[in-house]
């Protein structure tokens, strides 16, 4: 198994008397998309600081891209947003772009990235040469994507991408997300934001009041896959026999639910419906959600962050 | 260094850009104009009535010199204390330097940068604005100070002090909070002066080393009183202590002699510790 891209153990962090990571441990590998979630305030973005050398750990151990947390010979190769997105106002997109070219090649190398390149993917090239000040939250955010995106990182960190942009932007950057994990990178996104994450991480962990709530593949975290039907005329022995797709429940109305179901199946259940002489008037497949994941395990105090 | 270049010259496209340096700039050529033309219309005036002879308008006019660079001293130590104030504690509450720090350089680049940077911009302020005056006065009067070039480096020098300072308070205040305290302290520092000059008059022993303790904590205005010097003809040293006799160095528009060598190199150690202090405040600090 190659070595992973991160790696802590307990690592916590303790501001004054107040804990803002209690017990970090996790672990991203190479090429995948991680999901880092949590309320407002479960120390997500405290997390993104001590991996990146912005904020001393007070506890615990960890190293990103095999070197010690904040080592500048490794931040060559992490592209980061910050959550507080905010470039020099009076430069120009391009210059911005430029200057961080020119900071990464402090450790060594040409600062001759693509600077055109990243503007485009990340839909800024025709406002490269307008001044930042000018620009409106979703635009700044997404140069801050381009500033991350910038040289090609092996691990790029992005904490909260997606908080000022409207829906087309946010699908645009599961798109640039997937496109820079299919070019090799590893991508860290720390996100509140739900069907975000859902749509585009590999593995998530949920953390809350510091300390890591759950962690692992999506398909783990999310269980089961299942299937609802709202089915009439259907003879009771004829509902007895979809169970061989599954565990299944009668609910009101007609309603039916098969979990377990291999989601290739859904259709041969129609089939047996109708060919049975039922008739279907709906059909929902889906398997519990994040949010119904992150719900359970954070509660429904912290509901406000549950986008 | 490679990282402090970026910085500085960022700092100084910053300045250019926000239009600081157009402002001070207008700024100085309005302040130069007014004060020539009141120094001409001065010198103009006594050489009409005939009263006075050339040399009693030389020493008129370098005295009115020295209250002209003690303006000048005043807004260039205010200029020093706003853009030190603000060089690290506007990007960390802005959030701008993050995404810069979480780049290879080390804080003490960014800290060390946004220092040489605005030391270039108030060289080249007390620089133009020094040697502006000093020709403009010249022109006018045929009066040239003695050692012009010491006179703007002191005044440079004076401005660096603050501007330090500023940075190094920045590491850890706001910038308000920051700019505030640099003003407090210039002024402080100025009537330490005074009192250093009146104290030894009146032979009061510890306010004397009250006062002299406090100017060798703030160097600005042991470097201000060597503007003074530099700009002083020999006749007026020679005037005052007839004059005034032991109550002259009270004067605080007076230096009878240059600051010490021993007080200079303190002055340029002050600066670096400052500036390794600043550098080492931003390096422990989280972000």
């Amino acid at each position: 198994m190659a070595d992973p891209v991160i790696d802590t153990h307990g690592l916590a962090k303790r501001y004054g008397r107040t804990d803002a990571l209690i017990d970090l441990t996790l672990r991203v590998e190479p090429g995948e998309i991680f999901g880092f979630l949590g309320p407002n305030g479960a120390g997500k973005t405290t997390a993104v600081k001590l991996l990146l050398g912005l904020a001393r750990a007070t506890g615990g151990s960890g190293t990103v891209l095999g070197a010690p947390l904040g080592d500048r010979g490794a931040r060559r190769d992490i592209g980061y947003l910050p959550e507080l997105f905010r470039y020099q106002p009076w430069l120009r997109a391009r210059e911005v772009v430029e200057l961080h070219a020119r900071l990464r090649a402090v450790a060594g190398g040409e600062a001759t990235s693509d600077v055109g390149g990243v503007l485009e993917a990340v839909g800024l090239a025709d406002r490269a040469d307008d001044v930042v000040g000018g620009f409106s939250k979703g635009m700044q955010q997404r140069l801050g994507l381009a500033v991350a995106l910038l040289g090609g990182p092996r691990l790029v960190v992005l904490d909260e991408p997606t908080s000022a942009l409207d829906p087309v932007g946010r699908a645009d950057v599961r798109t640039i997300v997937r496109r820079a994990r299919d070019a090799g990178a590893t991508i860290l996104l720390n996100s509140h934001l739900l069907t975000e994450v859902e749509r585009v991480c590999d593995r998530v962990a949920i953390v809350d009041h510091g300390r890591v709530l759950a962690s692992g593949r999506m398909d783990d975290l999310l269980g089961e896959a299942r299937v609802r039907l709202r089915v009439t005329d259907l003879a009771a022995a004829d509902v007895a026999e979809l169970r061989r797709f599954g565990r299944l429940a009668a609910g009101e109305d007609g309603w039916l639910t098969i979990t377990g179901i291999d989601p290739a199946r859904i259709p041969d259940v129609v089939a047996s419906v109708v060919g049975a002489g039922g008739r279907v008037h709906a059909v929902e497949s889906g398997r519990s959600t994040l949010e119904d994941l992150f719900m359970r395990l954070v509660g429904s105090g912290s509901g406000e962050a549950a986008a | 260094m490679r990282a402090i270049a970026i910085i500085a010259r960022l700092t100084i496209a910053e300045a250019a850009r926000r239009r600081i340096l157009w402002v001070l700039l207008a700024l100085t050529l309005i302040s130069v104009l007014l004060t020539s033309w009141g120094v001409e219309r001065l010198v103009s005036i006594a050489r009409e009535r005939g009263n006075a002879s050339e040399i009693e308008i030389q020493v008129g006019v370098s005295q009115v010199l020295i209250l002209i660079a003690f303006m000048f001293s005043f807004v260039l130590a205010m200029t020093a204390a706003f853009l030190g104030a603000p060089s690290i504690a506007a990007d960390l509450e802005s959030g701008v330097a993050h995404a810069m720090l979480a780049r290879p350089i080390r804080r003490a680049d960014l800290a060390v940068g946004r220092w040489v940077g605005l030391v270039v911009i108030v060289i080249a302020y007390a620089a133009l604005s020094g040697f502006l005056e000093m020709g403009a006065v010249r022109l006018i009067s045929g009066y040239l100070p003695p050692q012009p070039l010491a006179a703007v480096a002191f005044l440079s020098g004076q401005a660096v002090v603050l501007l330090t300072f500023a940075m190094l308070l920045s590491t850890r205040l706001p910038a308000i909070a920051s700019g505030a305290v640099c003003v407090v302290l210039f002024g402080l520092g100025w009537m330490a002066g005074v009192f250093a000059g009146v104290g030894r008059f009146f032979d009061a022993g510890p306010l004397v080393v009250a006062a002299e303790a406090s100017r060798w904590l703030l160097p600005s205005d042991g470097l201000w009183r060597g503007t003074i010097f530099a700009l002083e003809p020999a006749v007026v040293i020679a005037g005052m202590e007839t004059v005034g006799g032991p109550a002259a160095p009270a004067n605080p528009f007076f230096a009878p002699t240059p600051p010490p060598i021993e007080f200079l190199l303190w002055s340029v150690g002050w600066v670096v510790v400052v500036l390794t202090a600043a550098a080492v405040s931003l390096a422990r600090r989280d972000l």
